[in-house]
């Protein structure tokens, strides 16, 4: 799960973290007020959302007057933002930080991940603050610093000194010290958390030599949202395709994808491969959706809807090898689909594994639709052929 | 021969009272597992399937010489349950649970790092060696005895995988899905050291998909010291950036993970990618046949 900047800031805050002052609002009329607390001009203004790239796409600027903020503020609010990482179509911001501007001295990168290779929390430290970090990896690995935290120990005050006495030319004392503090915090918030990712990028030094967030971008591990209610409720579904927040709500795995081929399958490995044997056949996905290895009834329908509700899809692929899944359970379940919703466009089944004679027999005594493929080789050529066919009529 | 688990595997269910516990429990008797024991703390002393109920996996290893573990405790209490099958000496821990949060995931191969036991998974459909045993939640029925050895990531993709090698008369010595987290117990590598050493092995698929690095480091080790026909299929050709897909460990993050990424390095290393998952059976017949 994504934080917003806004509320990684306010964790930070809480954690000792310093950064700069600044209010969230939702409305232009709100800006007033807000600047009356937030030193300055000059402010910075910065649309909340979760695609990355925000500054490419013009949603964080640098403004000199009440004016130029109301200007900028308006803008975010009533234009869609398009990034490198975004549609064409862009996505709607609906809350703007404004932030007092900061002078700064230097710029560094501060994260943390858990580096899988080493099956461990990892720190990484860079000089080169401000770009991105895929780009520095790239081009000067020898500026990428790497501390992984023992969970025995935790972080010791050596790993910071390792990564900041490889600075050149040190910071005064007093600020490698602040560094090392910063470091020291950014762990505990990362483990306290259950985060995937913890990234500051730039850290500041100010002119004033203070040491300072200027961006925070967090990922919690959904996996563990079970033990920090506070922060599940933090969830913006704002920023998520409605289809897929549904899909959350019935515990079932869907990412909308650009094609107009519905696909349900169950198993994500078997999904992602039925996704390439599509495309292979020359179509595209409208959808991933594993229905998990232990999906009931409900849940089958309830994937059936959502893939329904995709008005892109001109064909539907049911992929499915019984294991834990029983194909007989997998049938009902689009049986009860295809009662409650008319099934406009072609379906096409692949049954295989667990219960899978009686799975076709109750699909084949019911009044449904549908064409039947031996192989998953089959399954993609009928789903390819009868979404050209669809699009075309 | 096969690995990790035979006719000889005396398999402990850890949740065996849980709804998915008691279901699988049945469906390894029926395939011939021998199930010695149960473990469901403060249910110990009742019968489960015929299957006696303990309070603890070490009673399970005194009482009836357990030496394989399969859990299926739900997420909050997994890592402990790896944990306490690890103290008590159980050699093989397969971990079918699903939704471990990360961090938890590191204690556990910290933990693991001082002891002999090998983990598989977590969040994994198990292991099988066909005709001798089954530890997991696989569909015994597709599977024959044989001299192909599988790895995967995934679960339902390895049953499609086994289902076209036994139709395509290719049986199987040791089948393992080695997990969809980020941090799984036993990797690629491991099991292909032991792959290596067996000598009904005579060849190996593996299944890759998106996300880390598994599959370039199986392909480094595979150039370097193993000398068996490999076959490999990655799923995740199509998946989108930063898209976390079904599983927890599948997604290409900040360039890394990439499936083109995978096949180049394994093909590189002299491995036949199978780029249709539905020529799998087929491809296999032919580079078995070479």
């Amino acid at each position: 799960m994504k934080l917003h900047e806004y509320q990684a800031k306010e964790l930070f805050a809480k954690a000792g973290i310093a950064v700069p002052k600044g209010r969230l609002i939702t409305s232009a009329g709100e800006l007033n007020t807000a600047l009356q607390d937030i030193p300055g001009p000059p402010w910075v203004v910065k649309a909340q959302v979760h695609a990355g790239g925000r500054g490419k796409g013009g949603g964080v600027k640098l403004v000199h007057s009440r004016e130029e903020a109301a200007e900028a503020v308006e803008h975010l609010l009533t234009n869609r933002l398009v990034t490198p990482q975004t549609t064409a179509e862009g996505v709607a911001v609906h809350q703007v930080l404004i932030e007092e501007g900061v002078d700064i001295d230097k710029e560094f990168y501060l994260g943390m991940t858990v580096d899988r290779a080493v099956a461990r929390p990892t720190m990484i430290f860079s000089p080169s603050g401000g770009m991105e970090i895929e780009e520095v990896a790239q081009q000067s690995p020898e500026l990428i610093f790497k501390e992984p935290v023992s969970p025995a120990t935790g972080w010791m005050p050596y790993q910071s000194r390792n990564l900041i006495y490889r600075l050149s030319p040190l910071p005064s004392p007093e600020t490698i010290k602040e560094l090392a503090t910063t470091m020291k915090k950014l762990v505990d918030l990362f483990m306290q958390n259950d985060c995937s990712l913890l990234e500051i990028n730039p850290l500041v030094i100010t002119k004033q030599g203070a040491v300072m967030a200027l961006d925070a971008k967090m990922s919690i591990d959904d996996n563990a949202l079970y033990q920090h209610k506070d922060l599940a409720a933090l969830d913006d579904s704002r920023e998520k395709d409605p289809l897929e927040v549904m899909a959350e709500k019935a515990n079932l795995n869907y990412i909308r994808l650009n094609g107009n081929i519905g696909a349900m399958v169950n198993g994500a490995g078997l999904a992602m491969a039925t996704m390439d044997v599509i495309k292979l056949a020359g179509a595209e996905p409208a959808n991933f959706l594993d229905v998990g290895g232990g999906a009931s009834e409900e849940m089958i329908t309830k994937g059936f809807e959502i893939i329904l509700k995709d008005e892109r899809v001109k064909a539907i692929l049911i992929n499915i090898f019984g294991g834990i899944l029983r194909c007989d359970v997998l049938a009902r379940g689009v049986l009860a689909a295809a009662k409650k919703t008319e099934i406009p466009v072609p379906l096409i089944v692949r049954l295989e594994g667990t219960n899978v004679e009686e799975g076709r027999k109750i699909l084949e005594d019911s009044d449904l639709d549908f064409l039947v493929a031996k192989d998953m080789a089959e399954a993609a050529q009928l789903v390819a052929r009868e979404a050209k066919r669809s699009v075309l009529s | 021969m096969s690995i990790l688990v035979d006719e000889n595997s005396r398999v402990v269910v850890q949740g065996i009272t849980g709804r998915e516990g008691t279901f699988h429990t049945q469906q390894m008797l029926a395939y011939g597992t021998k199930v010695v024991a149960g473990v469901t703390p403060g249910k110990g002393g009742r019968k489960v399937e015929g299957v006696p109920v303990m309070n603890s996996v070490a009673e399970a290893v005194d009482k009836e010489g357990a030496n394989v573990s399969c859990i299926f405790v739900p997420a909050p209490f997994a890592p402990d349950a790896v944990m306490e099958a690890a103290a008590a000496g159980i050699q093989v821990i397969v971990c079918i649970t699903e939704g471990i949060p990360v961090l938890d995931m590191v204690k556990v191969a910290a933990f693991l790092k001082e002891k002999d036991s090998v983990l598989i998974g977590p969040n994994c459909p198990g292991i099988i060696s066909p005709g001798k045993t089954k530890v997991g939640i696989m569909p015994g029925h597709i599977h024959r005895p044989g001299s192909m050895a599988v790895i995967s990531r995934s679960g339902t993709l390895t049953y499609e995988v086994v289902d076209q090698l036994t139709k395509a008369g290719l049986g199987q010595s040791t089948c393992i899905g080695i997990g969809g987290d980020p941090i799984i117990g036993s990797s690629f590598v491991d099991h292909l050291r032991r792959f290596k050493e067996d000598p009904e092995t005579k060849g190996v698929v593996l299944i890759g998909e998106i996300g880390g690095t598994a599959e370039e480091e199986a392909a480094e080790y595979i150039v370097q010291e193993f000398d068996k026909p490999v076959l490999a299929f990655i799923a995740g050709r199509t998946a989108p950036p930063g898209r976390r897909m079904g599983h927890a460990g599948a997604i290409i993050s900040r360039g890394q993970g990439k499936a083109e990424d995978k096949i180049r390095a394994l093909q590189q290393a002299g491995i036949t990618v199978v780029a249709d998952l539905a020529e799998l059976g087929k491809t296999a017949s032919q580079v078995m046949a070479k």
